[in-house]
């Protein structure tokens, strides 16, 4: 009886056993709250198996302003690497789904919020290069706090930087979709992650410019509980639809289909 | 050790030189140590409190740079307008329902050739910045200003955009309404124009809001503004969880216009009258003419296309990492 971990629905708050969690992809039996997931589970859940060929695996953060607050961005950085053994919050490469070819990049949000700095600036730009060298659609599953405050005003820049990349990759009629997951927000939302071709968000999802944190500052009382959700973003016209974690492979294949 | 020091290092560190201090005492007191001299231990703080103290002084030197930026008796967007522009004919709207008054947009003419102006504007009084919402934008400037960049595209006309915003505004009317895609289409639409496109910061340069009107073939920087991907008070409720980090961070996001330039993120840092634009607005506004028309003359005989794949090029080159 070892297997039999429970784990406490962020939304619901009953226990749901270890395993039907895994099996269910993370989201809640009862209630439907899709869980953040790593990018590596994500990878897992969405392309073909042993398809991927990551790219751009050299490209690497520096601590190039000595950033210190109440630690060093340095050391910060190698404890994310540490904790999520992941290089950079996003990964980029070639992958497969259901046998069609596509350029991903999946960012991960437990790398320092998923914040975009000068290594995922660049990462993005050599896989929107990848995408155009090789004709195949581009697909960005996107969370993320917003820009790296650690590299100052050269992480603003990269809103600038990726917005010019997913760019070349429209004006090469290639099909540009990307994928919202819980949370997406600040300069990932205000840069390439809204300029798709097709936005598609998981249920609950929260994507927007200004957090409710930010809000709540300026406005002195709580947001509305469902501020910036995908339910609420998709009345509103910010989105294309709102597709459930399990059939998020399928929808994707069905539309490089229709792309094709 | 002398207590008296300590006024002088930042109030985030105390804490910390305190804790140290008071170890190194209690350590002290220990019958088995008595004999031996902390001299190591003493130095090392000594140096840690010294250098504690640089931090301070120079965060207090750039916080005087962030008050310049937000003096409300710089020139502001309207001054540049009237004092530079000839005929100049504001234009108002996005066409999808609504007009933002936080943006400035028009057409007007500057040594005998039209261009296309677009520039928060914060307003001075209470009633002006009011009406301006602090130069703060809603979704619907935005999308005003990417009409104007396509209008001014069609007929070739340059683009002169001034940034003085503390950022996009943070309202939820303004989300649902889609901030955050209509900042990244501007980006998008100020990359995709074929005409020469000159942005200036002349005073606060507040994130996303700014850089969705700074993606310039020049992008120049009066010496006491400052352009930053966070407003130093928000950034030390994140980090330092405390608004006493606030010199602190306004100094670790080096958002200074000489810390911008050796960053390569603007072109040219334009100097201001002896203690800032305050005290000599008119000459600020001619000083600003003259750099415009030097980068109009030097983009005049430049094809469209280059311009545009310049601009691509600039940005996409910007960033800071290891690849090894």
């Amino acid at each position: 009886m070892e297997n039999m971990e429970k784990i406490k629905c962020k939304n619901c708050n009953k226990d749901i056993e270890n395993d039907i969690f895994i099996v269910n992809l993370w989201v809640c039996p009862y209630c439907n709250y899709h869980h953040c997931i790593n990018a590596r589970d994500r990878l897992q859940i969405t392309a073909d198996d042993n398809s991927f060929i990551e790219l751009g695996k050299n490209i690497n953060s520096v601590d190039f302003l000595n950033f210190y607050d109440v630690k060093a961005y340095s050391v910060k950085l190698r404890e994310a690497k540490l904790k999520t053994s992941m290089d950079e919050a996003i990964m980029v490469g070639e992958a497969q789904i259901d046998g069609n070819y596509l350029a991903l990049g999946i960012m991960d949000f437990g790398f320092m919020g998923g914040s975009m700095g000068s290594a995922v600036g660049e990462k993005i730009k050599v896989l929107s290069g990848h995408s155009i060298e090789k004709n195949i659609p581009l697909v960005i599953f996107c969370t993320s706090g917003g820009a790296r405050m650690q590299e100052g005003v050269m992480s603003l820049m990269q809103m600038a930087k990726t917005v010019s990349s997913v760019n070349r990759v429209k004006e090469n009629k290639i099909p540009y979709i990307s994928v919202i997951t819980d949370p997406t927000s600040g300069g990932v939302s205000a840069s390439f992650a809204t300029l798709a071709d097709i936005i598609i968000a998981e249920p609950n999802s929260l994507f927007c410019f200004a957090g409710p944190r930010v809000i709540k500052q300026t406005i002195k009382k709580n947001p509305p509980p469902d501020f910036g959700s995908a339910e609420r973003n998709l009345k509103n016209g910010q989105i294309d639809m709102i597709v459930n974690r399990s059939d998020l492979k399928k929808t994707l294949a069905n539309i490089l289909k229709l792309f094709k | 050790m002398d207590l008296k020091k300590l006024e002088e290092i930042p109030k985030s560190y105390l804490k910390e030189i305190l804790g140290s201090l008071s170890k190194l005492e209690k350590l002290k007191k220990i019958p088995f140590f008595t004999g031996i001299h902390f001299k190591d231990a003493e130095r090392d703080l000594a140096q840690k409190i010294e250098s504690y103290k640089r931090v301070e002084k120079d965060a207090r030197r750039v916080w005087k740079i962030v008050e310049l930026s937000r003096n409300e008796k710089r020139p502001q967007c309207k001054d540049y307008i009237s004092g530079i522009f000839d005929d100049f004919i504001t234009l108002c709207g996005d066409r999808l329902g609504n007009e933002d008054r936080s943006i400035i947009a028009g057409l007007g003419k500057i040594n005998g050739k039209t261009v296309a102006v677009i520039g928060h504007n914060k307003g001075r009084d209470i009633k002006e910045r009011m009406e301006y919402n602090f130069g703060m934008s809603i979704p619907q400037g935005y999308r005003k200003s990417q009409r104007i960049m396509r209008l001014a595209d069609r007929f070739g006309f340059p683009i002169i955009t001034f940034i003085d915003t503390p950022g996009a505004y943070p309202a939820i009317e303004a989300e649902d309404n889609g901030q955050a895609g209509a900042i990244a289409k501007s980006i998008s639409v100020m990359f995709e124009v074929k005409t020469p496109v000159i942005s200036i910061l002349i005073g606060e340069g507040g994130s996303g809001g700014a850089l969705a009107l700074a993606i310039g073939n020049e992008v120049f920087m009066l010496e006491n503004s400052t352009y930053s991907v966070i407003s130093p008070e928000g950034c030390a409720a994140i980090l330092w969880k405390n608004p006493s980090g606030t010199k602190l961070a306004a100094r670790e996001l080096k958002l200074t216009s000489r810390d911008l330039i050796r960053l390569k993120v603007i072109d040219r840092i334009i100097p201001e009258p002896l203690g800032g634009a305050q005290n000599a607005p008119e000459r600020m506004v001619k000083i600003v003419k003259r750099y415009i028309i030097n980068a109009l003359q030097k983009y005049e005989h430049v094809p469209g296309e280059e311009l545009k794949s310049a601009r691509a090029q600039k940005f996409e080159s910007m960033g800071v990492f290891n690849t090894g």
